[in-house]
């Protein structure tokens, strides 16, 4: 590791007089009055009018033209923007980090609505791989399949898909709820930490397999618990919950959210300090 | 610290009780054309050196709730209170993140 104590050079951050300190993991003091005006948007970010609407062909477009486009649109003040022909194309409308109500006319590929925080996105298609991954705030509704990985490392918004969806969905997910209308793949909510994954159709083998904390709730068959999933209790307050979430996925209007199972965390896995020894002993 | 388990310090499989919602995060979800409190459902209420404070994920640190600021007792109206003081700090201009978005903003 470099020794930055006796670095000379300075970096941008120390030399605008940021910091002047190595990383000592002192604790930073940052003082705001939390009475300021009202202020709903990160600073810095565009004052976009959902009732200002465009269109954009990104037919002959590549990913980072179609997205700097829509960066665009939105410094103009377009709050409303529908993206037409995006023919599948990979990492579409990544890391907007604004209001922002999106429409794609068509399929996503690979990594769409990646790292995200704010936008109220649909796609009328399908979408690939790891579709909304790291989503951070907003709300994202998929028309019809999604492929694996769908959510993963999410921390926070709704992540909504109407078909079904593949193999480890909501992998690694940190907050958030994804709400899946048919089915899921084999591991889903591997490893996820916290949030709640909504299924209501069926789910396959290792469902929740090492699952940290977090809440998974199934309307269908299970295929297989995975390592430290546990059944739990229905409650009313879950019900109350997942009423008014099928509500805002617009999926399931007649659903039965009293018959679904809870999945949660048996927190057998928690103490990393007792699986070490036992791990090292298994290798020698 | 490697290999040891560090708990969360608050529940965080609490949902919210939506009666208990304040005017200034009904704008908020409004402003943002949200249906719910979207990702503030996952905000508590948790505590930082013995004071209550909120974690702000953008700063990766606790905020520390103001004492001039009355705490309900029960942690539905406390985590609406969380909610509402993390938004006001991360909208805020002086939240760290504006100070490295200057410093290391790329494109």
């Amino acid at each position: 590791m470099a020794n930055l104590k006796t670095s000379e050079k300075k970096s941008k951050a120390q030399s605008m007089g940021m910091h002047t300190e190595v990383l000592t993991g002192r604790t930073q003091q940052k003082f705001f009055n939390p009475d300021e005006a009202e202020n709903f948007y990160y600073f810095g970010t565009y004052d976009v009018d959902f009732n200002k609407r465009t269109d954009l062909d990104v037919k002959d477009m590549s990913a980072p033209e179609a997205n700097k486009e829509i960066d665009n649109l939105m410094s103009q003040g377009y709050g409303t923007i529908v993206i037409k022909n995006p023919q599948g194309k990979h990492s579409l409308g990544v890391g907007i980090l604004n209001k922002l109500n999106l429409i794609f006319e068509g399929s996503l590929g690979y990594f769409g609505m990646g790292s995200c925080d704010g936008p109220t996105v649909r796609i009328n298609g399908r979408v690939g791989w790891s579709c909304a991954e790291n989503l951070m705030a907003g709300k994202v509704v998929i028309e019809k399949n999604a492929g694996s990985c769908f959510g993963a490392a999410i921390r926070g918004g709704d992540l909504i898909c109407k078909g079904s969806v593949g193999a480890r969905t909501g992998i690694d997910m940190k907050g958030g709820t994804i709400i899946i209308g048919g089915d899921a793949g084999a591991f889903t909510g591997f490893m996820m930490q916290r949030g709640r994954i909504i299924i209501l159709g069926d789910v396959g083998i290792n469902l929740g397999d090492s699952m940290y904390d977090g809440t998974i709730f199934v309307g269908g068959s299970i295929g297989s618990y995975g390592s430290d999933a546990v059944d739990a209790e229905l409650t009313k307050s879950d019900q109350d919950w997942l009423k008014r979430k099928l509500k805002v996925a617009e999926i399931g209007d007649n659903f039965d959210v009293s018959k679904m199972k809870k999945i949660v965390a048996g927190k057998k896995l928690w103490n990393y300090d007792n699986l070490e020894p036992t791990e090292k002993k298994g290798a020698i | 610290m490697i290999g040891q388990s560090i708990g969360y310090r608050y529940d965080v499989n609490l949902l919210p009780d939506y009666t208990k919602i304040t005017p200034f995060l009904k704008k908020y979800v409004e402003a943002m054309g949200w249906d719910d409190l979207n990702w503030l459902e996952d905000v508590h209420m948790g505590y930082e050196e013995g004071r209550p404070a909120v974690f702000c994920r953008n700063a990766n640190g606790w905020v520390t709730i103001p004492s001039s600021i009355k705490l309900p007792n029960n942690q539905q109206d406390r985590d609406m209170i969380a909610r509402e003081l993390l938004v006001k700090f991360q909208m805020s201009p002086k939240h760290p993140l504006v100070d490295l978005k200057k410093a290391y903003l790329k494109f």
